[in-house]
């Protein structure tokens, strides 16, 4: 695909002896959600940490819309348009749901060299805060301390704070960990809204999500990718069933 | 919702009449002590202020602060040596030099985290307190008398003590001001998140770190201007002005009063001076009828009695006295 979004070619990662990426090769097309899957310890999260920047690759090339971005720092890639949620939820405990998701904001909106003017009176901070948290479902809960939110909201509130900066692609990083059934069905709604309108990595562990939602799949098992397609295709390869899924789960990914 | 912020605002209206008045109180009654201790009081709730712009707000533990006391001082003090009395001069190159010592240390020492930190901003501050006491031509070791306080011509007279007070006062309020400006500025906000989370403002787009240096060098600034006026208020300087004990008691009326509210390290500079004034006199009289004459001994060990205090305000009230009092809102 010429006009991929994101395009990773022969991505490497080694910790040691430990190869966490091997020679990765991805496209994302605009508008597509890619979902990328694989056992613990795949390499899903050490691939997310090299898009965002947190990781330096030791070899191969990240293209996002065109651009080399393989050297950038994380808030360069950020400004470009590419927004990460955390798996482990990272987020300013100490400062309201509505601060938080309007310093996303804020991130995108030229330097924040202001000394005087009270940024929490800023229409063009504070409402699209309110409106990313409206997409998220937890515009009421707009003025507690982050740290006062369930589990769940946690998530939803790392999905505003990704959508807040108007990203040109999100890079999610298993959304749905540690949810009940009832908050993962929630995400899975959530995310489909999203999908119609965003350009979206997904990883995550959540089978059933993945098959929902995903438009592509590509399955990582120890850092290399032994297949990629769309969800029938994935469901029907030999060596991803052996590899990953394994015969009693393969039986599940068809209910 | 008003009742809750009652107490406070109570308490912190009350202490800013107390400071208003004081020079009234000190005309009528003559007593000048009192208002040579209170501009004092002003002057670090001024330094603690300013350090509590990175300590509280920004979560940057600099255990150097007094280092601009010094710089600030230094340069008035210095000046006025060489014969250059203006403080039209002298204050703006406290801040200045101040501004750049600060642009300088930040851009070194922020490059570390947690205890690192904290090692190298005491580190650079000895720095300082070694290089003062190298000084011959200013008193190295012995300090420096001042023998003219800072000209401004006609505008104030600041060798006027009540005058000198007022300016203070009207400095501190600035100050504080300008801290409520900041740290709920667009600035501010990224100061606060970094404190609260730094990877995370990388990952949302922020370089964090030339935020926090500004921070530094605006905290370091305001620092170096009361310098400038302890060098005037005690027209004397000295390498002590920097010592690291000097930073510690910074950080201790910064934690005392409340780290991260804006009244707090004023609150914490009045309740940690008039304790160091108050509590050998009261141990003095506790003492006198166990142990007779051996009771002005006593008293010199009024730490004893600091230290648990402090202990407490840092184990039972995290906001120190400022969250006390917003607590008490519940009560």
């Amino acid at each position: 695909m010429a006009d991929a979004l994101l395009r990773i070619e022969g991505l490497t990662k080694r910790f040691g002896g430990v190869v966490a990426s091997d020679g990765i090769m991805l496209d994302v097309a605009p508008g597509e959600l890619h979902a990328v899957i694989g056992p613990n310890g795949a390499g899903k999260t050490t691939l997310i940490s090299q898009l965002t920047g947190q990781l330096p690759p030791d070899a191969g090339k990240i293209q996002f819309a065109g651009l080399d971005i393989t050297t950038l720092p994380t808030h360069r890639r950020s400004a470009l348009g590419l927004a990460r949620s955390f798996q482990i939820t990272s987020l300013f405990l100490d400062l309201s749901v509505l601060d938080n998701v309007a310093l996303a904001v804020q991130a995108h909106a030229g330097h924040s060299f202001r000394f005087w003017r009270d940024a929490r009176s800023e229409t063009q901070l504070r409402e699209p805060a309110r409106a990313a948290l409206k997409r998220a479902g937890l515009e009421m809960r707009a003025d507690l301390a982050a740290a006062s939110l369930s589990h769940g909201e946690h998530r939803q509130l790392e999905i505003a704070m990704a959508l807040a900066g108007k990203p040109r692609m999100l890079l999610l990083d298993e959304p749905m960990a540690g949810l009940g059934p009832e908050e993962s069905a929630r995400m899975v709604e959530l995310l489909r809204a999203l999908k119609r309108e965003h350009t979206i990595l997904l990883v995550e562990h959540d089978m059933e999500a993945v098959f929902a939602l995903a438009d592509r799949i590509t399955v990582l098992v120890y850092g290399r990718v032994i297949a990629s397609g769309a969800p029938e295709t994935i469901r029907k390869d030999a060596e991803v069933r052996r590899a990953y899924l394994g015969e009693q789960d393969a039986e599940a990914v068809h209910v | 919702m008003t009742a809750q912020i009652n107490v406070r605002s109570v308490f912190i209206a009350a202490l800013l009449t107390v400071l208003a008045l004081l020079p009234v109180y000190a005309a009528l009654t003559g007593n000048y002590f009192l208002m040579t201790l209170f501009t004092r009081i002003l002057i670090l709730a001024i330094a603690a202020t300013s350090l509590n712009l990175i300590l509280g707000y920004g979560g940057m533990v600099s255990f150097g602060h007094a280092v601009y006391l010094g710089i600030g001082g230094y340069a008035v003090g210095i000046l006025a040596k060489e014969g250059i009395t203006s403080g039209f001069v002298q204050w703006p190159v406290a801040l200045v030099v101040s501004a750049l010592a600060a642009l300088v240390l930040g851009a070194l020492s922020l490059r570390t985290r947690g205890v690192y930190f904290i090692m190298i901003t005491l580190a650079f501050a000895q720095m300082f307190y070694y290089i003062a006491i190298g000084l011959d031509r200013y008193g190295g070791d012995d300090g420096l008398t001042i023998y003219k306080r800072s000209q401004f011509g006609d505008l104030i007279n600041i060798s006027n003590k009540t005058q000198f007070y007022y300016l203070c006062f009207a400095l501190l309020l600035g100050t504080i001001y300008l801290v409520w400006r900041i740290v709920n500025s667009r600035f501010g906000m990224v100061i606060q998140g970094a404190r609260s989370n730094d990877r995370r403002m990388h990952a949302i787009g922020f370089p964090t770190f030339r935020y926090k240096l500004i921070c530094f060098v605006i905290a370091g600034t305001l620092c170096g201007l009361a310098g400038a006026l302890l060098a005037n208020h005690t027209d004397f300087i000295s390498p002590a002005l920097m010592h690291w004990t000097r930073s510690g008691d910074l950080i201790v009326m910064v934690v005392l009063g409340g780290m991260a509210s804006l009244f707090g390290p004023m609150i914490g500079a009045v309740a940690l001076l008039v304790l160091e004034e108050t509590l050998p006199i009261l141990i003095g009289a506790v003492a006198a009828p166990f142990v007779g004459e051996n009771a002005t001994q006593a008293a010199e060990y009024w730490q004893i009695v600091l230290g648990p205090l402090f202990l407490m305000v840092v184990l039972f009230a995290r906001g120190g006295i400022n969250g006390l009092l917003a607590g008490a809102r519940r009560g």
